[in-house]
């Protein structure tokens, strides 16, 4: 079997899974997302071919002389098929338990398959018109999901979201346009071919646009604002096709454009990026730690991630720039080893952040507490993901991280002073976001897990479907797969790495990863090991030391008092305050205090506190510019008064224009 | 010896503690309590019957074994007195912050796993420091790690000099900072205190009692001696050996005077400071971050 028939057949179980969920088969119509399972597995073999075998001119109907669909696989659109594959099929059987009582059940299943199947789209596209196609398929689709769930909240999320994203896109086709102006080629190749005809000035300024383009997909600061709207109100199996996915397919773009079809460029590229990206990793932190929804908090934690991609790929291309390929090599690995572990453990944060919100009726983690009792799979599979996420050994988001880091140390070995200054300055960044992820999945699994219920939403969640556990548990899996045997990971990036900077790292052997130019070695699996061994000699030691003791089980300290009550926790908000303190001048925190008095001043009757903080961009970037573009939108009005005889009157003014300079 | 020299820092942190202790009785003109004490501490704690609140999940048993567990495998990624280890090859001195950072993480959660405000309180204080003090040990570890060519412990300790540079003299004085922070040592937390309000690390652990107590004091002596240990091979290397065989025994006499100026070191802070309050951390915190910063600038405008 080739890959043609493959792909083929992967593309009818998607379609199947549209078709069958459309039938009057209440009872197993949730189970038509097995199709999409198995379509992502036929996937995740054709982007595994791409990988091993090359690029493949996948044959599409030509839709007239000038706009023919054609599709193109390389190891670039093989390594994000396959991690689109990756997350697609858990996330399927995730649907499946979680669409049973669903209102529009077919809707659903017709626009998840369609969202999928635009994502590998846009990263088999092989021209500029199959890309823009695919691209606004998926805005789109993406779009309808979003305002899936009609109400107010949604319609505003979405409204937000499609103008953002169309700015974005507006980029996109620009720099598209200029590119296959500029080469005079509309597809991918052979716009790469021809770039060396391309002025300096022109290819900087194709650059720019595809920061700003991909870079609002992608969510970087200060474009990252539709996000943490967006995120929390789609509904819980498709936030994490967007934000696991949908948000890499922008660093798909990104790749492409900036370092495939552009190829080398100069130095102040990748700082550019760098710079980009570590603004985009603090600040998405810091506003995360703030956030008791926990759907805002993933979504911010996204903003953060993609930065710490950014840093990655930054590098890579500054050391492009300095000529420095085998330091290229390192940091473009660690950067797509980084895009499939946040697809991997994020998209597992936010199942289990669905699975909670349905089980409970809140996303907020102030009304949860002690749900690790009550939900104990989703409370162990989050765990995973938050330890995943936080960068600790030794699962895959570490050792990701760890090559980050090296990759940026590395930097100081660059030949300019802007490089040596601004790599391990990246580098600093990343240290600063470590801390501050950590403290903020304590915060989210010690307030939604720990502790005892805090609302009756808590008491009551439980476990709902086993095909919920079991698309957690797959992605769990890999998250420490990839941890333990980073090999693997890094042997799905290594033709990705060959095609975009021509060389090979070789960085992985025998259970050891080893960064050569820094002599810094990891081996998560030997670390693993180690504390095994150390627990079964630590039980060991206890028993044989202390010999066979009695446990009481009692009440917590209460200090004497009768009975602590769950409103006696430290609240989410609380935990987090110190940081909110320390870092006021970022977050401008606000707080209100109304006091009634039945006598003024002696008797009070109620205190009313509330505290936030301000949401620096929406407040000081967005609202202005909103102002204006509605300011200028009223003026457009008079033209557009809804009168037939002025419009005529337009037409007729124009015709005459025309007619007469027209000659 | 190169297979058992983390035995040394399992064996001996608790004498570490009990040497700081002493030094620090006698800088406040008391006796203080035998060197042997906190072994003796110990197995008391680990052969008494264990309390557990019924609130707790299977977190609570969970964590004193993973930051026992965890800080272990981060005092196999340092030489203490020979750098040929088989076992650096591990990890280097990010993997083991991180391994640190592992053992915060689930310290913070037995905090608040029990549902009480104190461990809250001891989790989120604990966090906060984390924030300020980890990119700061990152930042003073990359100095020398970029100034070495490598952020493996053994090899930037074979690479390091008896010259001092200045970024060196700056990174040294922002790591000092970094293990008072750490170790939970005044001004930073008061090891010795159980009032509510002050305590960071003894709220987090409010709760435990017995052979788990037990655990989470001994990985806190632990991580205090990998702390000294990573201290001196970075920035004093000096006596550390090369090769298995020669100079072993002088190395080992030579570390444990380290050790011993280390501890001074600390019962003298300790002796001299006041602990701050919570909220003028960050500006101790602060400058020494700016110290760790400062001594990266240098390196990368000075070349030293």
């Amino acid at each position: 079997m080739n890959v043609h028939s493959i792909l083929f057949i992967g593309i009818v179980c998607f379609l199947f899974n549209a078709a069958f969920s459309l039938l009057p088969l209440r009872r197993i119509r949730n189970y038509s997302y097995l199709f999409t399972a198995a379509g992502a597995v036929f996937f995740f073999a054709a982007g595994a071919a791409l990988l091993i075998s090359g690029p493949l001119d996948i044959a599409a109907p030509a839709l007239s002389s000038v706009f023919q669909f054609v599709f193109r696989g390389d190891a670039l659109s093989g390594f994000f098929v396959v991690v689109i594959s990756l997350v697609s099929l858990p996330v399927s059987l995730f649907s499946i338990g979680f669409t049973r009582n669903m209102k529009n059940p077919g809707l659903m299943a017709v626009l998840f398959s369609i969202l999928i199947l635009s994502m590998y789209a846009v990263v088999l596209a092989g021209n500029l018109v199959t890309f823009i196609v695919a691209w606004e398929t998926m805005a789109v689709s993406s779009y309808l999901l979003i305002v899936f769930e009609r109400n107010q909240e949604t319609a505003r999320a979405g409204l937000f979201y499609v103008v953002m994203t169309h700015i974005g896109t507006a980029f996109i086709i620009a720099l598209f346009l200029v590119l296959a102006r500029a080469t005079g080629s509309p597809d991918f190749a052979g716009m790469k071919a021809g770039m060396a005809q391309v002025p300096e000035a022109v290819r900087s300024m194709v650059f720019l646009f595809a920061v700003i383009g991909f870079g609002t997909k992608a969510g970087i600061i200060p474009l990252h604002t539709w996000i943490p709207r967006a995120y929390p109100v789609a509904p819980s199996n498709i936030t994490p096709l967007m934000s696991g996915l949908m948000i890499k397919t922008a660093v798909y773009g990104l790749l492409r454009v900036a370092v495939d079809v552009l190829g080398k460029g100069p130095e102040w590229w990748g700082i550019t990026v760098i710079v980009i990206g570590s603004v985009s990793a603090i600040l998405g932190i810091l506003y995360a730690l703030m956030e008791s929804d926990l759907k805002v908090f993933l979504a911010y934690s996204s903003v953060e991630n993609i930065g710490i991609i950014f840093l990655g790929i930054g590098a890579a291309m500054m050391f492009t720039a300095h000529g420095l390929t085998p330091l290229a090599a390192i940091a473009l690995t660690a950067a797509l080893f980084h895009v499939a572990n946040h697809a991997l453990f994020k998209s597992l944060l936010f199942l289990a952040a669905g699975a909670v919100a349905r089980a409970s009726q809140t996303r907020n983690m102030e009304k949860l507490g002690g749900l690790l009792k009550l939900m104990p799979y989703t409370g162990f599979l989050f765990l995973i993901g938050a330890l995943s996420i936080s960068a600790l050994p030794p699962l895959n988001g570490f050792v990701s991280e760890w090559m980050t880091y090296q990759a940026l140390l590395l930097g100081f070995r660059s030949p300019s002073l802007i490089s040596k200054i601004v790599s391990p300055l990246g580098g600093a960044a990343l240290a600063l976001t470590g801390a501050m992820v950590a403290a903020g999945f304590v915060k989210t699994f010690g307030a939604t897990f720990l502790g005892m219920p805090r609302t009756v939403h808590a008491e009551q969640a439980r476990e709902t479907s086993v095909f919920i556990v079991a698309g957690m548990a797959v992605l769990a899996s890999l998250c420490v797969i990839f941890g333990l045997f980073p090999g693997t990971a890094i042997q799905l990036a290594g033709p990705v790495v060959v095609l975009l900077t021509g060389m090979v790292p070789h960085l992985y052997g025998g259970g050891v990863l080893g960064i050569a130019q820094s002599s810094a070695s990891l081996a998560p699996s030997a670390l693993a090991c180690t504390m095994v061994l150390g627990l079964a000699a630590a039980l060991l030691f206890i028993r044989i030391v202390g010999g066979k003791r009695k446990t009481v089980v009692a009440d917590s300290w209460d200090c004497g008092l009768p009975a602590l009550t769950p409103r006696m926790q430290y609240t989410a908000a609380a935990f987090t305050k110190p940081i909110r303190i320390i870092f006021k001048r970022i977050y401008l925190p606000n707080r209100e205090l109304k006091v009634s008095y039945l006598v003024k001043p002696f008797f009070v009757k109620s205190i009313r506190y509330g505290g936030g903080i301000t949401p620096f961009f929406d407040r000081y970037v967005y609202d202005p510019v909103s102002r204006i573009i509605h300011a200028v939108a009223g003026k457009v009005k008079l033209l557009q008064s809804g009168s037939l005889n002025l419009y005529l009157g337009y037409i007729l003014i124009t015709l005459i224009v025309l007619l007469i300079f027209g000659t | 010896m190169e297979y058992t020299q983390v035995l040394i820092l399992l064996l001996f942190s608790p004498l570490v503690n009990g040497v700081i202790k002493k030094v620090k009785a006698g800088m406040q003109g008391r006796q203080g309590p035998g060197l042997l004490q906190t072994y003796y501490d110990l197995l008391r704690l680990f052969k008494k019957d264990m309390v557990l609140s019924k609130v707790t999940s299977w977190i609570f048993p969970a964590a004193p074994f993973v930051v026992f567990l965890s800080t272990l495998a981060a005092a196999m990624l340092v030489p203490v007195v020979t750098t040929r280890s088989p076992f650096v090859l591990m990890g280097d001195v990010i993997a083991l912050i991180a391994l640190f950072a592992l053992a915060r993480f689930f310290m913070a959660l037995a905090g608040l796993d029990a549902g009480t405000a104190f461990g809250g309180e001891g989790s989120s204080r604990e966090m906060t420091v984390a924030v300020l003090v980890e990119p700061m040990m990152l930042l003073a570890l990359f100095t020398a790690a970029i100034s070495t060519g490598s952020t493996n412990v053994a090899r930037v300790a074979e690479a390091r000099g008896a010259f001092y540079s200045p970024s060196h003299v700056l990174a040294l004085a922002a790591f000092i900072v970094v293990i008072i922070a750490e170790t939970g040592r005044i001004p930073v937390d008061n090891p010795d205190t159980h009032l509510e309000l002050t305590m960071i690390h003894e709220g987090m652990i409010l709760e435990y009692s017995g052979r788990y107590l037990a655990l989470m004091e001994w990985a806190h002596y632990l991580k205090q001696m990998v702390l000294f240990t990573l201290a001196v091979d970075i920035f004093f290397p000096m006596g550390l050996a090369r090769s298995d065989d020669a100079g072993l025994l002088a190395a080992t006499g030579i570390y444990a005077l380290k050790m011993l100026a280390m501890a001074v070191v600390m019962a003298a802070v300790e002796s001299t400071r006041a602990k701050v309050r919570f909220f003028q951390l960050p500006s101790i915190l602060g400058s020494a971050f700016v110290l760790a910063f400062l001594s990266l600038v240098t390196f990368i405008m000075m070349g030293r």
